[in-house]
């Protein structure tokens, strides 16, 4: 298959007894955005640094375009792809201009320099010196660093963590454009919001293993036919009332923070509602919505927290109705 | 494009990166440019050659007294013209180191024949007094007094600054960089770009040999300029010296840097690998002082080899040729230390 950009199969990471990636099969096709979601620790940024050559897998195999990494392919495959790495500082004293030049030159094929600074819009900070940049600036140098390489292959590690909603849309423009010229992109992101608006497909990553694969469609779909509704209450209440009717799938409790899941209807929402208003709760701050990628993240590591090892206080309960 | 064009470029920038790194770092002017030169300055004036003191008589006597005036207008020492009790104080008082009685019968000699300067004041005295009345040596003599070049404490302590300086840079400049830029997961975002990287220790070598040209140029200008000191051997022999100086420990701080993840510890780790080096090389004084079983050992310290080495060419004008041990020894470490950081060398 070279079609696909990237192929892993039976992927191992093991650091002592420690299995940080789990055996993962992944298979990312050329053109498409995938997408890495998982809550810390949860082992993505190893898998993607497995996949990027720079750790070497336990046992496994990883194909980049067909090719699995060795000494004979890693200096044409590095011309192929270019990373931003999570947590990089770059060399403090150079101006954003000379940085984006030093990794022009490692690169036989690349972008001209003067095209990738309007591209990340660093026009105005292009004489600055990397340690006077805000931490958006410096994220969108590390980005046009792997840019500047013109790769067909894109590694994105948690590209838009501390930027402002505004620089966060520019960049997902910046990916956007890069697809729209064939490029192949791996991106790993704490926000749903942004995998809903990137990837093709995504992998849930939990405990080092692959918890749910799919189209962001899919995955919303995979949770059923329901709908969420939160609130605060100003009191404890028992949560056992709700979880008797009908309508209602599963509830969450974090703190004072309740979470129902019950059916997608409005006749299912007025039931709860009622019967908080017979417990005489009442609801501060309450939000109904149809399922999004949150929710999916939520319900996967949910089921994680119920089989015995608890991250955090919240609880969540399965209800069975049949 | 081909490789070929792109080979240069990347080695090219690496190398611009650095120097431009180096030349950005606040502080780096004054610790690399300004403070040997301060240092030299101090150094320079607290232990600088005195002309010789001249023996001090005192000379008692009438005025008339044909001694007194041979004493009083000798160039050979320091007399002035005194009453007996107050030349007896000043002798006490060790403000002269003789008094010399003049009378008509003869000339009477008071002093301390326990200070040597005093057995050394009547000596000069004793000549003058037989001279201007008249003795002939019955053997000639000749006087032929030498200055030797480069024989000043500055000529000492100059070379021995710069090639503390040559450590110092290399050490910080290469070592200290490294583990920075591991800390930083720099190195990590080097090696998943396609650059080479023996392109990228290489460029640590080549800028640090570039920087060394400037750093050792300039500190020999303003010795020059302070203190007119001379290189007596040729500056090609010099630059040799002071490029395998700075390539040795550039191999030594290359090792340190390998592996170690924080800078406080490279920071430890410098410190321990210069301290010795600061006390046993002799920068300041001569190992010589040192008793005589350390000095093989000394010897073999990279520090030593280079102060001796850049001594030897100042000082002495010595050739290359000449120097083959102190080249062997700094080459040795370099090669050794170059051989175990490629071998240990962690990306991350």
């Amino acid at each position: 298959m070279t079609d696909s950009a990237i192929e892993c199969r039976a992927l191992f990471k093991h650091y002592g007894t420690l299995a940080a990636v789990d055996g993962i099969d992944l298979v990312v096709p050329q053109g498409s955005c995938f997408g890495l979601l998982g809550p810390n620790g949860a082992g993505k940024t190893t898998t993607v640094e497995m996949l990027e050559g720079l750790t070497a897998p336990t046992s496994g195999t990883i194909r980049l375009f067909g090719h699995e990494w060795s000494r004979a392919t890693e200096q044409s495959l590095r011309e192929r792809i270019g990373v931003q790495l999570q947590e990089t500082v770059l060399a403090d004293k150079l101006m954003v201009e000379e940085l984006i030049t030093l990794f022009r030159s490692f690169y036989r094929h690349g972008r001209p320099v003067e095209q990738v600074i309007p591209l990340l819009s660093l026009e105005s900070c292009r004489k600055q010196q990397y340690t006077r940049l805000s931490g958006g600036q410096k994220q969108r140098v590390a980005v046009a660093c792997a840019l500047v390489g013109q790769p067909e292959l894109l590694f994105l590690d948690e590209p838009t963590t501390g930027l402002d909603p505004r620089a966060r849309q520019q960049l997902w423009g910046v990916v956007r454009d890069f697809r729209a010229g064939g490029g192949t992109v791996v991106l790993t992101t704490h926000y749903m919001e942004e995998a809903a608006a990137l990837c093709d497909s995504l992998a849930v990553m939990d405990g080092g293993r692959i918890i749910a694969q799919g189209t962001p469609r899919e995955l919303v779909d995979r949770l059923g036919d329901v709908q969420f509704l939160e609130f605060d209450a100003a009191v404890e209440f028992d949560i056992a009332a709700l979880e008797s009717l009908e309508v209602v799938r599963s509830t969450r409790v974090d703190g004072l923070r309740y979470r129902v899941v019950l059916n997608r209807s409005l006749e299912a929402l007025a039931l709860v509602l009622a019967a908080l208003a017979r417990l005489h709760v009442v609801p501060i701050g309450l939000s109904a919505h149809q399922a999004t990628l949150d929710d999916v993240f939520l319900q996967l590591t949910g089921h994680r927290l119920q089989q015995g090892k608890p991250a955090d206080a919240s609880d969540t309960t399965e209800v069975n109705h049949d | 494009m081909t490789n070929s064009t792109q080979v240069p470029i990347a080695l090219i920038e690496l190398i611009r990166a650095r120097l431009r790194e180096f030349f950005r770092e606040k502080g780096i002017i004054f610790w690399v440019f300004v403070f040997p030169l301060l240092m030299a300055f101090g150094l320079g004036i607290a232990f600088r050659s005195k002309p010789m003191d001249l023996p001090r008589v005192a000379v008692v006597g009438d005025a008339d007294n044909p001694h007194m005036h041979g004493l009083l207008t000798s160039r050979e020492l320091l007399a002035s013209s005194l009453s007996l009790p107050e030349a007896a104080s000043e002798l006490a008082h060790a403000k002269v180191d003789l008094v010399v009685q003049c009378e008509l019968t003869g000339v009477t000699y008071r002093y301390d024949r326990l200070q040597e300067k005093s057995v050394w004041a009547r000596a000069v005295a004793d000549r003058v007094i037989q001279t201007a009345a008249g003795r002939n040596d019955p053997v000639a003599t000749q006087i032929s007094l030498i200055s030797e070049l480069g024989s000043r404490y500055i000529d000492y302590l100059l070379p021995g600054l710069i090639a503390m300086n040559i450590m110092g840079t290399s050490m910080w400049g290469v070592g200290y960089n490294l583990v920075l830029a591991r800390k930083r997961k720099l190195l990590r975002r080097y090696a998943v770009t396609p650059m080479k990287r023996s392109h990228f220790l290489l460029s640590y070598f080549i800028s640090r040999s570039l920087f060394l040209a400037l750093e050792v140029g300039v500190l020999l200008v303003f010795g020059r300029i302070l203190f007119g000191t001379l290189v007596q051997g040729s500056y090609g022999s010099l630059f040799v010296v002071a490029f395998f100086g700075a390539a040795s420990f550039a191999g030594i701080s290359l090792l340190i840097g390998a592996r170690i993840e924080n800078t406080e510890s490279a920071n430890g780790w410098m410190n321990l690998v210069q301290l010795p080096m600061w006390v046993l090389s002799g920068t300041f004084f001569s190992y010589e002082r040192f008793p005589s079983y350390f000095h093989r050992p000394i010897r073999c310290l990279p520090m030593t080899a280079l102060a001796d080495g850049l001594r030897a060419v100042c000082n002495q004008g010595a050739g290359l040729t000449q120097l083959h041990f102190e080249l062997t020894v700094m080459a040795v470490w370099g090669l050794v230390g170059y051989a175990l950081a490629l071998r240990w060398f962690r990306w991350q």
